[in-house]
């Protein structure tokens, strides 16, 4: 694993030169504190993980999607974690990190609001000011998440430039940390960014994979044959993965937004998805070289997701790079088979799935279900599903979309007056 | 003329604006109007949509550009439909000159800018760290590249930066994002004065926006002033109002000449400098 911030090709610190100063100094605080356990933090942080995060999170059989799909199906519930999803291991760590910074304010973006819920809970937590920033799009979407925000002492500042998604809101979220970087420590959310973000927040949701490990030895007797996560920046997805990506015989599979359609509108600038590790190419954004939605130009293009948490341009530099090597799959899954997949895992499982995560078990359905051609082959025996987080923030879009949609399986509200 | 040689009859005043802002015609009479105002280099932006260095008023001047067509290629016709003498800096976000041309990397994107008459780059997301290739591909064509130094930049970093420069250094005189302020940072001396052993000249921007300010910034030390958000509001508030193009002109005209009479009169009050005489 790199810690220059190098993945191949890809990484590296494009960033203005306001700001480099203290990039470098959060290099040398991860290297210290997350990398050697200086002044303890890694054990301080494992123990908060444990006591306010509610780690480890259960590895749990799946009954009735192994009988559906023929196969054993182990879910890592990061549902479960305080906060309901895997962002917090992420925000408390880098909260944590910027205390022993000496930092006294923390700002950070949010798409979905999960991550800016877990950096104000970690906040309040820790007892550190904190200022969110969320396009005004993405609020509209996820307004429960803002409130959570807002109840732990966040304020949440609206971007209203460009299309109001989770770019515009780091592109924001950049300018305040460059006008007041002596102080504050930006929470980036996901494994992107500039050197050392893309390695720091692989590290702190490496304990997935690690535990998912453990669980896996416990309860299959051996490794899982193939490991599913889906993919946005990737936090969740390089947390999964991380302590497998030596076990070359565990399969990785990358699930991304395929949105609408894989078809690109070059001219309009449009990317009716976000799957940038499929329709993407090398770049230059938010301060590291990686695989982008863009144009031939090189200009941004606008991705789509029906999930918020992964409508990004771009992708996780560590990711880009284990996929051009093939050390890691990449999939995508439509709005259409993500929203289904949504209401399934709801009824099969009693796990009612954030809409990033239902991209996943879309990916299942689709190669191993009922209908499947036959390619769930390559998934093996024993698949682990990376649940990252759980649904209760989507039920307005997902109502929504359900109803703008024929799906057989959802269920019928209109016998309620008045219907929803 | 080289980048040096503007700054070697006084002090340079070296405005911004983004090409294209609010449409191409109207922009090319935009930027001829700063050198009739007096400008001696004068840096020309090609938009990127995720301008992360920049504040409010250049990142709408930016999609104003972008909502008009402005692309890489036409910003390089627009360089030729250009009617100016002055020296052209081109500055940009590092994505679109990464990936210009049939080859990755910067060289297509130089040597198409040195054969319309660009003479250097200015680009913000491209820390020192990072930047050889696009320095060999300068050094290649014979254009400069200028680093921005910032407040909080020093020590080996400021060394680093240094040896890369070439055409003049951007002075950025204090934290944050571009933007005109009211008062100009009082910063700008001490910035200035970490500089005083680098021989290339000293170029000062981020919130001037009166001559009052430029003669100040001047008089401390600086051997240019960069303006760009108080320009640009100007091509804004036009383009609000549904101005006439040379009405808009001309007020930047006017804006441009006290900015430059402003640097002027700083120089002329400057004690004289123990290493410059």
């Amino acid at each position: 694993m790199s810690v220059d911030g190098k993945f191949g090709n890809y990484g590296g610190q494009y960033v203005p030169e306001a700001l480099m100063p203290a990039i470098e100094e959060l290099e040398d605080a991860y290297e210290r504190y997350v990398l050697n356990n200086e002044d303890g933090f890694m054990d301080e942080f494992r123990t908060r993980l444990r006591e306010f995060g509610g780690r480890p999170t259960p590895l749990q059989r799946a009954d009735r999607l192994s009988e559906r799909y023929g196969r054993e199906v182990y879910l890592k519930r990061e549902d479960l974690v305080h906060g309901g999803a895997h962002k917090l291991n992420n925000a408390l760590g880098q909260v944590l990190l910027a205390k022993y910074m000496g930092k006294d304010r923390i700002i950070a973006e949010t798409g979905a609001g999960q991550h800016g819920t877990a950096t104000a809970m970690a906040c309040a937590h820790l007892d550190m000011p904190c200022e969110i920033y969320m396009g005004e799009r993405d609020i509209n979407r996820q307004r429960p998440n803002v409130f959570r925000m807002k109840l732990n002492g966040a304020e949440v500042n609206p971007v209203t430039v460009g299309r109001g998604t989770l770019k515009e809101a780091i592109s924001e979220t950049m300018r305040d940390w460059a006008t007041n970087v002596e102080d504050t420590h930006y929470v980036i959310g996901s494994v992107v960014g500039p050197h050392p973000f893309p390695s720091m927040v692989r590290d702190f949701q490496s304990v997935i994979s690690e535990e998912a490990r453990t669980q896996a030895r416990e309860k299959m007797g051996r490794l899982p044959d193939s490991v599913l996560a889906c993919a946005g920046g990737g936090s969740n997805t390089m947390g999964a993965f991380a302590e497998f990506v030596d076990d070359e015989e565990v399969g990785l599979y990358a699930v991304e937004a395929g949105g609408s359609t894989l078809e690109v509108d070059e001219d309009a600038g449009v990317a009716p998805n976000s799957a940038s590790l499929t329709t993407g190419s090398e770049g230059i954004l938010h301060g590291a070289r990686t695989t982008i939605l863009q144009d031939h130009d090189g200009q941004i293009m606008e991705s789509h997701s029906i999930s918020s948490g992964l409508d990004y341009a771009g992708v996780g530099p560590e990711l880009a790079y284990l996929v051009d090597i093939g050390r890691v799959t990449a999939v995508n899954v439509g709005d259409d088979d993500a929203l289904t997949a949504f209401h399934r895992l709801s009824q099969l499982e009693g796990i009612i799935p954030a809409l990033e995560t239902a991209h996943a078990f879309g990916y299942l359905e689709r190669v191993a279900g009922p209908d499947s051609t036959g390619e769930a082959d390559d998934l093996g025996e024993f698949v682990v599903v990376n649940v990252s987080g759980r649904g209760d923030k989507d039920l307005e879009s997902a109502i929504e979309e359900t109803y703008e949609r024929d799906i057989d399986i959802a269920p019928n509200m209109d016998e309620f007056t008045g219907g929803l | 003329m080289s980048l040096e040689d503007a700054f070697a009859d006084g002090p340079a005043f070296i405005p911004y604006l983004a090409a294209g802002d609010p449409d191409y015609e109207s922009s090319l009479e935009y930027v001829e109007a700063l050198e009739r105002g007096g400008a001696d280099i004068i840096e020309l932006g090609l938009p990127f949509s995720e301008p992360i260095a920049e504040g409010p008023t250049i990142q709408n001047a930016v999609v104003r550009s972008l909502q008009g067509g402005m692309t890489p290629t036409r910003f390089f016709e627009f360089v030729e439909d250009l009617d100016v003498s002055v020296p052209l800096v081109c500055m940009t976000y590092y994505n679109l000159i990464y990936r210009y041309g049939d080859e990755p990397g910067p060289r297509p994107f130089v040597e198409k800018a040195a054969s319309v008459g660009i003479e250097g780059f200015v680009v913000p997301d491209l820390p020192a760290e990072e930047s050889d290739p696009l320095r060999e591909a300068c050094d290649e064509f014979g254009l400069d590249l200028v680093f921005i130094v910032a407040p909080t930049t020093r020590g080996e970093r400021l060394e680093r930066i240094m040896e890369q420069v070439s055409g003049y250094v951007y002075v950025q005189a204090r934290l944050g994002t571009t933007g005109a302020q009211s008062e100009v940072s009082d910063e700008t001396g001490s910035s200035l004065g970490r500089l005083d052993g680098y021989d290339v000249p000293k170029a000062v921007g981020f919130g001037i926006s009166s001559g009052e300010h430029a003669e100040r910034i001047v008089r401390s030390g600086a051997d240019g002033i960069i303006v760009g958000s108080a320009l640009v509001d100007i091509v804004a508030e036009g383009h609000e109002r549904g101005s006439d193009p040379k009405t808009v002109a001309d007020r930047l005209e006017t804006l441009a000449r006290e900015l430059k009479d402003g640097a002027v009169a700083g120089a002329s009050q400057r004690p004289p400098h123990p290493e410059r005489t």
